[in-house]
């Protein structure tokens, strides 16, 4: 107590900040540090690069050895003498096989410039840089790739198309009125017109036609693609609708979205797949041709669509009450909240969910070789597989065929990965 | 309601007119079986500033979130200028675009900019043309000091400068009517200061007020009416001198020696 002290302190200048402690830096330490910095660990890498070395030297010869020009696996065999190696001449004999199924030959450049406008009308629904006019473009792309890739007149896209318009045009003339009555008059109205539009199909059907394709002569890489694009396409907006349906505050519609879900989800896809290819017949009228890629796809976007909407809607409670209620007291009404408020947020955060179901989903199209249609996998494990020249070449298309996917995949991935970095404005 | 005649006893002469802004007779509200709002009668005139104090759980926040409808009143009547609330959506969407609400989280949309968030319902609910919304947005953010933030997002703010946001975009939709909901319970004591210096600028132009808070400097400043609340009920309202200098019952009396104790 009797001791005086100096309690009063004033800082008078400010510290200038300084530079973090240069770190020691150099190869050596890197290594320590990371790889050998206890016993255990030292163990651990010696262990890994082991790992390393055996995968390696398994692979490399395997693949330096190969043999890439060959007509058969017996030449390839005969070729390799004693050397082990791969027969990669499998390869460059089958991919078209692969990746067009059996579309015929001489007219490759339609499915070919169906891909390559994909990535056109790709462009501004995934980059906000690319000019929105574009958007005309992608939504015209659905029919014009029907068209390239089945062939046929060119009538029917139209005139599926113009259908759409028409309903379009009388909902939104009918919407003021009412919603219901909008969506009733703009279905009912493209279902007439479609009907009618049947009889123009069927008695002048030659204008601007192409070489028809049939459905079972589509396969390889292409159907994967098809069903891919196609689906995710379509299980998104459904399983928006689904997960804001199961938000509802009317019974009806919340219990329909939920038994849909619910019941979707609790059966394996390939029983789906299944119902599409045999049982969906029996509910028809008999004489109608429902493709079966169209059923296909319908099962898949059904599948993927509840999926989703269990993704959608952990970010819809992820998101705090406060949003919903700010939108509300600004006087903003459902559809106007939840479009610029609520889904922005919400599916920003479901993005990781919803790509991996997006992957998820890509990679399952393979399901369909299971229903005898020759996608990547049906046309390996099937025609390719049970040919005299190259029975027993797994390794190597099977190989092929994962790199296809695994490129696709990982671009999906990636793709997602950056748009989250692109979209984070909250955490800045 | 006699105390809003005597106007000159209320701080910085500020006008309050005969017209009514709201009018709530006989409200009731539950939740579930709990009895949380209990015949509320309140007539607040145009013009008038309010200040809602009262314990936690006392039922002011849902007092004033009853008047734009984010909670559902199971009875009596709620009129806010002239539209009686009904569960007809029209009415209600009409009554919410003519009265602003701040909250005590800010509640600002965290993927949209500064700007977005103050002309985005101007656009979609007044149809504003966006031009002329960013103008209004520009002039009422320079109002609240800060224009300068415009092209930040919300995340890049600090929590007062955030409430600031949240008071001009709300005052973007040009309101009548003004509610505050606790605006300055979630901020840091440094940053209390700028919300309600701007909270007070509102109130010197006239408009029409009722907010929930603790600031008795802010109620003894600019209120021209304090309501106390308890347990559901209205307990004492009265001019904020009277109310703070003289109080009448004794659950009001308790309260002021806590918050004003130390």
């Amino acid at each position: 107590m009797a001791e005086p002290r100096t309690a009063a302190f004033v800082r008078h200048d400010q510290l200038p900040p300084s530079p973090p402690p240069a770190a020691e830096t150099g190869v050596i330490k890197w290594l320590r540090e990371n790889l050998f910095s206890s016993v255990l660990n030292s163990v651990l890498t010696l262990a890994a690069l082991y790992c390393i070395y055996a995968l390696l030297s398994g692979f490399l010869p395997w693949f330096f050895n190969g043999v890439w020009d060959a007509e058969s696996v017996r030449d390839c065999n005969e070729q390799m003498g004693e050397n082990r190696g791969g027969c990669f001449a499998a390869i460059e004999a089958t991919w078209r096989q692969m990746v067009f199924g059996i579309y015929p030959n001489d007219i490759y450049w339609r499915p070919v410039t169906a891909f390559v406008l994909l990535w056109v009308a790709f462009a501004p629904v995934l980059f906000q840089a690319v000019p929105r006019k574009l958007l005309y473009f992608t939504l015209l792309y659905p029919f014009l790739a029907y068209w390239l890739v089945w062939g046929g007149t060119v009538l029917i896209p139209v005139l599926a198309l113009l259908g759409l318009v028409v309903g379009y045009v009388v909902y939104s003339r009918l919407v003021d009125q009412s919603f219901a009555m909008g969506f009733l008059g703009g279905v009912l109205a493209a279902a007439i017109f479609w009907w009618l539009s049947g009889f123009i199909t069927s008695n002048a059907g030659d204008v601007l036609a192409l070489r028809e394709v049939a459905t079972r002569n589509i396969g390889g890489f292409m159907l994967n693609m098809i069903l891919g694009v196609v689906c995710v396409s379509l299980s998104l907006p459904l399983g928006i609708v689904l997960a804001l349906g199961r938000q509802s505050s009317m019974p009806i519609i919340k219990w329909i979205c939920v038994i849909f879900i619910e019941f979707v989800r609790g059966v394996p896809l390939i029983t789906l797949l299944f119902v599409a290819n045999v049982v969906l017949a029996y509910f028809l009228p008999p004489g109608t041709n429902f493709d079966l890629i169209l059923r296909v796809i319908i099962m898949i976007t059904m599948f993927a669509g509840a999926y989703i909407a269990e993704v959608i809607r952990g970010g819809l409670a992820a998101l705090p009450r406060g949003q919903y209620e700010a939108a509300d007291s600004l006087g903003l009404d459902y559809a106007q909240s939840m479009r610029l408020i609520i889904l922005p947020q919400a599916l920003k955060i479901s993005i990781p969910g919803i790509v991996n179901v997006a992957v998820g989903l890509f990679k399952d199209t393979t399901l369909v070789s299971v229903i005898s249609m020759f996608d990547l996998v049906g046309i390996i494990r099937g025609p390719i597989l049970a040919s005299t020249e190259w029975n027993g070449v797994y390794w190597e298309v099977f190989g092929f065929a994962a790199c296809l996917f695994f490129i696709i995949c990982y671009g999906i991935s990636q793709y997602s990965q950056w748009l989250e970095r692109q979209l984070a404005t909250d955490r800045r | 309601m006699a105390m809003t005649e005597n106007a000159p006893e209320t701080p910085a002469d500020m006008k309050v007119s005969d017209e009514v802004a709201i009018e709530i007779q006989g409200m009731n509200k539950w939740y579930g079986a709990f009895h949380v709002l209990r015949d509320i009668d309140l007539t607040v005139y145009r013009g008038e500033r309010i200040v809602i104090c009262g314990p936690s759980g006392s039922g002011k926040s849902t007092l004033i979130r009853c008047i734009n409808a984010l909670e559902e009143h199971q009875k009596g009547s709620i009129n806010v200028d002239g539209t009686v609330l009904s569960s007809d959506i029209k009415n209600i969407d009409r009554v919410r675009s003519e009265v602003g609400m701040v909250f005590q989280h800010f509640n600002l949309f965290p993927h949209l900019t500064i700007l977005e968030n103050c002309t985005l319902a101007p656009i979609w609910v007044r149809k504003t043309p966006k031009r002329e919304a960013e103008e209004t947005a520009m002039h009422f953010l320079e109002k609240v000091k800060i224009p300068e933030q415009a092209d930040k997002y919300p995340g890049q703010l600090s929590g007062g400068q955030q409430q600031r946001v949240a008071i001009a975009r709300s005052l973007c939709m040009k309101p009548r009517i003004m509610l505050f909901d606790e605006p300055t319970s979630a901020l840091d004591p440094e940053m209390i200061s700028e919300v309600l210096d701007t909270m007070i600028e509102l109130a010197e132009e006239g408009m029409t007020m009722l907010c929930v808070t603790h600031e008795m400097g802010f109620a003894r400043k600019v209120a021209n009416r304090v309501i106390f609340m308890d347990a559901g009920q209205i307990v004492e309202q009265n001019e904020p001198e009277e109310f703070f200098n003289n109080p009448q019952s004794d659950r009001t009396k308790l309260f002021l020696s806590q918050i004003l104790g130390h």
